[in-house]
């Protein structure tokens, strides 16, 4: 009994950590960005849901709106402030990448308190798109855990076609592997970027706009969120996005475990501890490459 | 050396800004020294920070566990035993340099973010250790320490003063070194560096543990100052973030504009308070726009100036 609960519970709570941090990972993948806004645009996502929800526009058109806000968020995050610092001529290179990650931190953090102002501190749940409850195994598990888990893994497989099976996906492929290359092949780089930025956006928002719907959230929920998809990212190797799958499953999973098994108050430091044995011990990540 | 020190405009200007800074407490509010106190704690904070990251180049996302350790440790041993404040201050900053060698030892082995990553789990990790030994720390309520150094507030005010002026110098001088060179040459080219016979690892280890010696240090006195520990105020990551928002606004790889920095945050945090939650918005804003189109700070823009006229 106990062992499905946690199966089913697990399942849908790694699922959506892994569509979290799916798009996170594939932009440091393409531009070696690491986005400190991510978990802010989470938040905001779900926030714009609720609020079209509040105004009446029905679970579908909410959840639609939310993942909007994010696409258009994300993209304002890489136009006013990754992009005019990667170009900056007065930043030297290897200085960048803290001058990226300070700037996204404070842009997240005006998203978290814009949020705060507008909408106040108080949790948040989305209307859920899927009632009910269903019986697996005895268990009984809201309809809405297994809709999550369902649209993480059809959004991570288009993820996977657009990236595998068309032209413009195998473009962003080879930047992440050789960035120098792709523009000698005639392709232009910054192109390259902001499709990287709106599917990271569109990603986000699915799983803010998810996440509301399933545990519910607040503008405090921005910090924690970063940290999470930070910790499965680095686990799975910077970079990797099948890392990071297979990180937030074991993240997940352990997570579940440990307030099932000892208390909901001890949730995250298993995990905190399997990370610094992996930083110790294989600095890469589980799937990394250099 | 003695005459190009003596010489140096710097140093008169920091110590009329120092002088003039110890006599506010004859004309100003005990309210707004309270408020100058920690932001010259916050200061130690960004500069011990900036040694890392402005000199051996290494982005340390954990000041706050160094300046946890340092508290906690001071907080907890007062808390328990009640020996004189200057032992617990000592056991607080001894703590924050072994804590700071066990954490760099394996950690500057690592490469490009990887450390960074390291030093913020680190804190992730002191936090949830404190929140779960609640018995010992107070957990998330905070602890309460028994003895604080002085109830007035002049008293505290010049102390505060006193040890970031002291901080300041010895960091500063540290930077102008032969270290703070070596340093600054592994930092931009650590492979370059070591050619030439530097032990690199070694410097940057002896430059992680004198920032956590201060940070400690720092953490271990403000504790006798608030007479509280929490973890809301030394160990969450958002504290960590404004030591570091403070260190790149006043300027990076120049220690003293850390203080400009941390104390103008303090400041403009306060300014705003009527704002409510606009207020940290709109102080993130400024620094945000301070990082995108002045990225060398408030000293960089001073240096700036000063080279077009």
């Amino acid at each position: 009994m106990l062992f499905w609960q946690i199966l089913i519970d697990g399942f849908a709570i790694s699922s959506l950590y892994a569509l979290g941090a799916t798009g996170f990972t594939l932009i440091f993948g393409v531009s070696g960005v690491l986005n400190l806004s991510h978990g802010a645009l989470m938040v905001a996502a779900a926030v714009a849901a609720w609020v079209a929800g509040s105004l009446g526009a029905g679970s579908y058109l909410g959840a639609f709106f939310g993942v909007f806000v994010a696409f258009l968020l994300a993209l304002a995050t890489y136009f006013l402030i990754v992009r005019p610092l990667q170009r900056s001529g007065k930043i030297r290179e290897e200085e960048k990448e803290i001058f990226i990650l300070t700037a996204t931190l404070l842009w997240g953090i005006m998203i978290q308190e814009a949020v705060a102002y507008l909408y106040t501190n108080n949790a948040k749940t989305v209307l859920p798109i899927v009632e009910g409850v269903v019986r697996i195994a005895g268990v009984r598990t809201p309809a809405n855990e297994i809709f999550t888990a369902i649209v993480c893994w059809l959004a991570i497989g288009a993820l996977w076609l657009i990236v595998n099976r068309t032209r413009a996906g195998k473009a962003v492929l080879a930047a992440s592997m050789n960035p120098r290359g792709v523009t000698l092949l005639g392709v232009e780089l910054s192109s390259v970027y902001i499709a990287v930025w709106a599917i990271y956006g569109v990603l986000a928002g699915i799983a803010g706009v998810l996440l509301g719907m399933f545990l519910g959230v607040s503008s405090y929920s921005a910090g924690p969120l970063t940290a999470s998809a930070f910790s499965i990212v680095v686990l799975g190797g910077l970079g990797s996005v099948s890392g990071s799958l297979i990180a937030a499953y074991v993240v997940g999973y352990l997570e579940t475990l440990t307030a099932y098994l000892a208390s909901p108050a001890y949730r995250t430091i298993p995990a905190l501890l399997l990370l610094v044995a992996v930083m110790y011990v294989r600095p890469r990540g589980l799937l990394g490459r250099r | 050396m003695v005459g190009r020190i003596l010489s140096s405009p710097l140093l008169w200007i920091s110590l009329i800004v120092v002088i003039a800074a110890s006599t506010l407490p004859l004309y100003v509010s005990g309210y707004i020294l309270g408020l100058l106190t920690i932001a010259y704690y916050f200061g130690v904070f960004s500069m011990a920070w900036d040694l890392l990251f402005g000199f051996a180049n290494e982005v340390n996302f954990g000041p706050t566990f160094l300046i946890g350790l340092g508290a906690y440790t001071a907080g907890i041993l007062d808390n328990l035993y009640q020996p004189p404040i200057w032992l617990c201050v000592i056991a607080g900053t001894l703590a924050a340099v072994i804590g700071g060698v066990v954490l760099a030892l394996p950690a500057l082995r690592l490469r490009g973010p990887y450390f960074g990553l390291t030093t913020l789990v680190a804190v992730l990790m002191l936090q949830n250790f404190i929140v779960v030994a609640a018995s010992l720390t107070g957990g998330e309520i905070g602890l309460t320490v028994p003895d604080v150094i002085s109830v007035d507030d002049r008293i505290n005010y010049w102390i505060a003063l006193g040890f970031m002026s002291l901080s300041g110098a010895v960091l500063y001088a540290l930077s102008r070194s032969p270290i703070g060179l070596i340093l600054q040459a592994s930092g931009q080219d650590s492979v370059q560096a070591a050619a030439l016979g530097f032990n690199v690892v070694k410097h940057k280890l002896v430059a992680f543990i004198v920032s956590a010696f201060f940070s400690g240090l720092a953490g271990a006195l403000m504790v006798f100052y608030l007479g509280v520990a929490s973890v809301g105020t030394f160990v969450d990551v958002t504290v960590g973030v404004q030591v570091i928002i403070g260190a790149v606004l006043g300027g990076r790889r120049t220690i003293l504009g850390a203080v400009l920095g941390a104390v103008f945050l303090i400041a403009m945090g306060e300014a705003l308070r009527p704002l409510g939650d606009l207020s940290t918005f709109i102080v993130s804003a400024i620094a945000l726009v301070v990082v995108l189109l002045f990225p060398g700070g408030f000293l960089g823009m001073i240096a700036r100036a000063r080279e077009a006229t």
